[in-house]
Parts: C-alpha cells; structure tokens; sequence
C-alpha cells in the first residue's frame, strides 16, 4: 500500500462507480481485482456502457472475472506501449461524460493518467486504485531519462549510470518519480541499495 | 473578500436604456487615461452614495478587454431587492463622477479547455459578452446558448448573433423555446468547459445533469457574485492606549486604529500572517470573522480579532491596544 | 545617470563581486537573531532610495552578467523555459508588466513606446531595439514569457488560477535554489512545496495560499527567502547538482569569506490582467561573507542564525557540510553584543 509521505506523492483511492454512462477502466495485474471489488457496489446495468482495458500478466490471472462483469468491451493488450495507440483514438472520439477508473501498479496508473491528461481530462476527475508493486517510474533530473521499474533505494539511472536518491517527490506530467544524485557531495560514498518498493 | 481593491476614479460617459428592464451603463476614468486591462468574466464593485447609505454592488464588464477607453455594464432593474439596481436606473446620469472597484474575476475561463460552452439566462448574459469577444480575439472555441423571456428581453441577442454567427443560440420562453439540455451535455468533446450564468433555478438545474451525465465538477463553472458589503460603522474603546475610536464603513478595523495614532504590528493586511493579532477586554455583540489565521476555536471564543480584515457589531467592544 | 553595470562571471573562475553601495542595500533577511518560516508576507510598494525596494522591479549593477549566464544556462538545457500551451497570454501580461516597470524606473536603459498594439521597445544595456505587435507572438524572436525574462532579472513562475488553487504552468528557472520546473511544471501550490520541512504542519502554505489567490490588480505582495551557496553561482539547479555539488566539500576555514555565500530571493506576487493569473518574480541576489562582514551587526546576527538554525532546515538548505566552519569563522566576528532590531545594517 503506498504510504503517504510528502504532498506531491499522490495518494490513491478506492474506485467508486461514478454516474454516468460510459466508464473506461484501465488496469494491469491485480488491478483487476480493485474492479471486481467495485462491481459489488455498482448499479445495475453499470457494466452494460463499461469499457475495460486490462493488461494480464503472463499467466491470463483474473481475465475471466473481469468476462464475468459482462462490459461492453473487454480488451486484452500484452503491454502498455500496445493499447497506447487505440487508448489515444478513444479519447479523441469520446466526448464528456465519460468517466475514467485506473487501477493496478503506480506506473500503469501514471502513464494512462498522463494520456488522459493531455486529452483534457482532469486529474481531480479521474478514479485511481493502487494494487500490486510498488515499483516506481523515475526520472532522473539529470539526463532527464526515466528509469521503469525501480525498486531499490539508491537506484542507478538505466541512462546515465548516476546513483540516484529515489524521492517521493513525485510528477503527474512525467509519471515519474524524481530521482537525484545521491554522492554528489562525496563521489566516494556509496549508500547500500535496499529493496524499499517492491 | 479582496481587502480593498485599488478605487478607480470614473464618470458616468453614457445611460442607454436597452429594453424594459435593463440599462446599460458607460464609464471612463476621470484622468482620461486607459482603464485596466482586465479578464472576461471580471466585473467590478460600483460604490452608490445614496444619501446616509453607501452600496456596493458588483457588475459584470461587458466589453471587450481588447478595448478599455470605457467600461459597460447593464443592470436589470429589480424592484424587490435592496435597491441598488433601483438607484442605478433612477438616479445615474451621464457625467455623474463615481467610484468603481478595480476589475476582479471570480468567474474566468479555463484556459485549457478544448471547448467552452455557455449557458446563460436573461441579465446572465453580461460576463459571456467579454468572453466570448476574449476567445473571438484570440481564435478560441466556444458556442453560447442564451435563454431569454421574449425578443425584446433578449439583451443584446442580435449583437452578439452578428458578431458570431452560428456560435450563439437562442431559446425565447415566450415561444416555448427551450435548450435540449440532456443532448447537449451528452454530445461535447472530452475537454469541453461548462459555465453557467442566469437565475439561481438555472444553475441549480445545469448543475444537477451535468454531474448525473458524467460531468466532473471542476469542468462546470458557474457565476456567483459574492457581494462584498460596506460594514456597518461601529465603536471601539481602546484600553491601552485610552481612545475611543469610530470605524467608518469604508475603512477596516486596522485603519481606524491607525488612524488614532496607534500603530498594532501589522504586515500582510490580509488576514493570514498573525501580526495584528488582538486580544478583547470585553464585548458585547457579534464578531465578523473574516480572517484565516485564527482558530474556529479563538473565533467562537470572542477573545481574540484580526482587526486587517474582521469587524463587529453591536453596543460595545474593547481591545487591549 | 544610470547603472554602471560589471562585466563579472557566475561560473568558472567566479569573478563576481559587489560594489560598497551593493553591499549596503543588499537584503539582509533576517530582523532578528533566530529564523524560523513564517507567513511573511507584506505589500509590494515601493521602499526608500538606495534599497532594493526602490523599484518594485529591481535592476542592478548585475543585470548584464545575469542575462548573459541566462543565455548560457538556456543553451545548454532549454527546458529551464517552459510554458503550458494554455499560458501564452499570461505570457503577454507579464511582458507588458516587465517593460512597463523597467521603463518606468529605468529610463535612461529602458524605452516603451506604444502606438495601439505596435510597441517599441528599447533596451540599451543588451543592445535591443524590437517593433512588434503586442498579441501576435510570430513578431517576436520568442514567445513573450522568454522574450522578456531573458532581459529581466531573476526567475519567474507565472500560476495560474483555478479551483482556488494556484498552478505552476509556465516559468523560466535559471537562478534557482535547487528545484527543477521541468519536473515542477504542472504541480499546484502545495505539491510544488511538497519537499519543504516542517512548514506544511504550521498551515503556513494554506495560509499563504488563501491570501494569494486574493490578491488584486494594482496590489502585489512580497516576501523574503534565503539560502546559502558556494561560489556566486546562480545555476544552482538540481539538473546540475553532480556538477556543483562537490562545492559544498570544499570549504575551508581559509576561504569561508570568499567562497561561502549567502543567497536570498526577493518573492514578488502580481495579479495579471488578461489572463487572470499571478506572477512570482524570485530575484536573487549573493554576497559573500566577506562582503557581508563589512556590517558588523549582521556579522553578528547571521552568525546567530546559522549557529542555532533548526537540523531540519540546515538539512533542506543544503547547509550541513559546511555549518560547523562557517559558525566558527563567523563566532570570531560575534562579541554578543546586542543586535538592533530590523534588517538594515546600522
């Protein structure tokens, strides 16, 4: 569960159905259960204009309770880079209206958020859930590159090979967490990296 | 709220009656020069002296912010109110010397919008008319749907149709002409910025179905005027220093004080820093609390004030300055 | 008679310095000996001939060096200038804003001629003389925000106004204490401030925040901030950290009065008229200790400061290396005797 420390680390919610009638989820992972879980507390005939998105692991865990809900659509993407290019064709169909509910790892979170942004959609507006890793994106001030799946504390920047504090300092626009290097002082101290999000 | 905006010197340069019930009012400043600048959907605070009695109320600018020589705003006449609307009808004539507030704006676009739609009704109108040539200006995407009683009353209807097309639709009550409003709310891009100006039961209507069709509260804007109100004047012993002092309707607590000769710390002038915070002897009447530094606790309690922006009312206050 | 202005350097050998009238109207931060955060906000109006306060826009003997650094830091990493799509006319407002407040308190560098919406605009230190269109970006060599604060001192964060929340959506950063507005860009007041210590329990930002969404056109606001920095460096970025980082490491009792600065920023707050939003100038200005020395008693109250300045914030200004030399140095300077009240050298 992610904990709350600095302001600009976001903090997610519990999906709640929202009224209206078309509804886009996008999840990975166990994500998939935080619509389940919800589907408990929707209306009758919430599903019937529900768009879901769900990015499986390897094993096709949880895609038959997601069948079960019975959405309007169901889809089935291996990664996120593959649903990025219809995820954009929906937006600039949709039109106002359509409610938006994300929900599994922090980075799958972000980065539909930032699609979602840049298609006009408030973030305030936007239901999160957080399941799963607590694997983080992280840009690296420096070279400005974004590290995926980081899970240590220090980690090294997959671009420029600087030790990076991993802060919790975190931006909706990038999707990342801002990373910063941690001996600049003193090159020669070098801090343990520890497992901190897994 | 705004701790006093800056005055602005004007007179009265014209009175053009445009229907039955509405006037339109034209200011330039006294000194000549330009008026501010200003962002549509601003209005400003006309002090009326009337008499013993001061009113402030606030009216939308309806021009251009391209073009500030003059500033207009049109007052529907309301023979139930408080009389403000009266006064400006009856008594405002060309070359009249008044003072207005400088523009504010509690009801500005959201400048990211991909799309802006307004919904106004009857005098609702005003603020849309500095909009709508803001975004005409500078290329931006809006439509205006304008509701009104009858032709007659539709303020402004045909200027704003010559001035923009097919971008402006009107509904007349008298004809049974009434906005589809579950389509219209059920058909505008992602992206799209509401906002609604008419009477109170409009926007409450507007309101309801954009949130049942799905609209996020931040994209639905809505007018609401908060009218700021001349304080009543009323006196203060001041302990300390051994003063009897008189609050005036135009000045704040702080200024009075100031005016004794007494000089509390001060610095913000705002009510959030503390400095001029001010303990009570003794009172006998109500605080207005207009600060955020005190506690909802020290504000019941009626021991402590801040005088830069909070005032009293009743028969006796003491303060230990 | 006007400004003569240093041919000086920010970086590399840091040839920077101030003459004894910049020393004396530097703006010393602290009224008394202990700091702590605190809603200091005040009006912005125009203070006493000879200050920093004697325009409510600040140009100095400084200015060419500055704006020359800035075009160093922007060529190396243009994203220290970034404006949201939506802020192009807030971008006007704050460059009618700038030319009208440095002509007006600078007439012999600066001239603004305006004829309807074509300007001229005139600026003799940087050797510019532009005809444009006020509105119509494609008459300027840049967007208006990076127009006219490459030829304006100090950083400047343009906010904009909505849901009683301010948003950092435009900004040019190249004298900044430690932040990134590339990362920043986007964040609403409190997030922006997320990493600063202890100020988000005492409601300071909550206070702060009300009183600035209020403010009026015609009524701006300001408040000091400060720092310390190694070296008159002004791009103390985080984007540059690995470079200027190893500064911290290198103080010596020897060389505290030369390279061990103090850095405070003069905050602005403006209500912009067009587009309804708030500019946030944050002029920075350096001395260095031996400099400030000169004025005995804020030898002794600085010394003060820092000695007894709370772990949390020594840590956050990035202070902790160096403190112990440089309270040492400064104690030599301290014989405890009463301070005057205010900030003025005596």
């Amino acid at each position: 569960m992610a904990a709350k420390t600095i302001i600009s680390r976001p903090i997610y919610g519990t999906l709640s159905p929202q009224p209206g009638k078309h509804h886009l989820f996008i999840a990975d992972a166990e994500g998939a259960l935080a619509i389940t879980d919800m589907a408990g507390k929707a209306p009758p005939g919430f599903f019937d204009g529900a768009e879901i998105v769900f990015i499986a692991g390897p094993e096709g865990k949880h895609i038959a309770a997601l069948e079960a809900l019975k959405p309007a659509q169901l889809h089935l993407p291996p990664s996120f880079a593959s649903l990025l290019p219809r995820l954009k064709q929906t937006l600039t169909n949709a039109q106002m209206g359509l409610r938006l509910y994300l929900a599994g790892t922090e980075g799958l979170i972000g980065q539909a958020m930032q699609v979602a942004l840049e298609a006009g959609i408030d973030h305030t507006s936007m239901q999160t859930e957080h399941r799963g890793s607590l694997a983080r994106r992280m840009q690296c001030v420096h070279c400005k590159g974004i590290t995926e799946n980081v899970t240590t504390q220090p980690a090294t920047c997959s671009h420029c090979g600087l030790l990076l504090l991993v802060r919790d300092h975190y931006s909706r626009r990038l999707a990342a967490f801002q990373g910063v290097c941690i001996n600049a002082e003193d090159r020669s101290e070098i801090p343990p990296m520890e497992e901190a999000f897994p | 709220m705004s701790t006093g905006t800056t005055k602005l010197d004007v007179v009265v340069s014209d009175v053009v009656p445009v229907n039955d019930l509405v006037t339109r009012f034209h200011f330039r400043r006294r000194d000549g020069e330009l008026l501010p600048t200003f962002s549509g959907g601003a209005h400003v605070v006309v002090e009326m002296r009337d008499g013993e009695r001061t009113r402030l109320n606030p009216y939308s600018l309806m021009g251009s912010p391209l073009d500030t020589r003059e500033y207009t705003i049109s007052v529907r006449r309301d023979d139930v109110g408080r009389g403000g609307s009266l006064f400006m009808h009856r008594s405002v004539k060309p070359g009249l010397e008044m003072v207005i507030s400088y523009p504010v704006n509690l009801f500005s676009l959201d400048l990211r919008a991909k799309k802006h739609l307004m919904l106004a009704g009857g005098i609702g109108i005003t603020p849309f008319m500095a909009q709508t040539a803001q975004l005409a200006g500078a290329g931006g995407n809006f439509e205006l749907h304008y509701t009104c009683r009858t032709a007659s009353l539709g303020t402004y209807a045909d200027v704003l149709q010559q001035r923009h097309g097919n971008r402006v639709r009107l509904y007349h009550d008298d004809r049974e002409e009434r906005i589809d409003l579950d389509r219209l709310l059920s058909s505008q891009p992602l992206g799209t910025h509401l906002y609604v100006c008419g009477p109170a039961g409009m926007i409450n209507w507007v309101r309801d179905r954009a949130a049942a069709l799905g609209w996020p509260p931040e994209t639905v804007h809505y007018e609401h005027f908060a009218a700021p109100q001349p304080g009543l004047p009323f006196d203060v012993t001041l302990a300390v220093s051994g003063k009897t002092i008189r609050v005036g309707e135009q000045q704040s607590l702080l200024e009075a004080i100031e005016a004794a000769g007494v000089d509390p710390p001060c610095l913000c002038r705002g009510g959030v820093c503390g400095q001029c915070e001010t303990n009570v002897i003794s009172y006998d009447g109500k605080f207005i609390h207009n600060d955020h530094w005190l506690s909802e606790e020290d504000h019941r309690s009626g021991c402590k004030i801040m005088p830069c922006v909070s005032r009293f009312e009743g028969k006796s206050l003491v303060l230990e300055r | 008679m006007g400004i003569t202005f240093r041919k000086e350097t920010f970086r590399d050998d840091f040839t920077f310095r101030n003459s004894p009238e910049h020393i004396r109207r530097f703006p010393f931060p602290f009224h008394e000996d202990a700091y702590m955060y605190a809603v200091n906000i005040e009006p912005h109006v125009v203070g006493p001939k000879g200050s920093v306060l004697e325009n409510l826009i600040d140009v100095d003997e400084h200015y060419v060096a500055e704006m020359q650094d800035r075009a160093l830091v922007l060529a190396e990493d243009p994203l220290r200038c970034q404006s949201l799509p939506h802020m192009t006319l807030a971008g006007w407002d704050l460059l009618e804003l700038l030319m009208e407040q440095q002509a007006l308190g600078y007439p012999e560098h600066f001239t603004l001629e305006r004829n309807g919406d074509r300007w001229r605009w005139i600026n003799r230190p940087l050797g510019i003389d532009d005809t444009f269109t006020f509105g119509d970006t494609s008459t300027l060599p840049y967007g208006p925000m990076e127009y006219i604060t490459r030829q304006s001192q100090g950083d400047f964060c343009i906010l904009d106004q909505r849901d009683g929340n301010l948003w950092m959506d435009a900004g040019m950063v190249t004298t900044q204490a430690d932040w990134s507005l590339d990362f920043d860009i986007g964040m609403n007041f409190f997030e922006w401030h997320a990493p600063v210590p202890l100020a988000h329990e005492k409601g300071i930002f909550t206070r702060a925040l009300k009183f600035l969404t209020n403010i009026q056109q015609g009524k701006p606001a300001r408040r000091l901030n400060w720092t310390m920095t190694i070296n008159p460096r002004l791009d103390t970025s985080p984007e540059n950290y690995h470079k200027w980082g190893p500064d911290r490491g290198t103080v010596t009792p020897e060389n505290v009065g030369d390279k061990v600065h103090l850095r405070v920023e003069l905050q602005s707050f403006w209500r912009l008229p067009r587009s309804n939003g708030i500019v946030f100038p944050i002029r920075c200005y350096l001395i260095k200790m031996d400099e400030l020395v000169t004025q005995p008693k804020w030898a002794r109250r600085l010394h003060r400061v820092i000695r007894d300045l709370p772990e949390e914030l020594a840590t956050y200004k990035g202070l902790t290396r160096y403190r112990p030399t440089l309270v040492e140095w400064l104690s030599k300077l301290d014989d405890g005797s009463a301070t005057s009240p205010g900030f003025g050298p005596d």
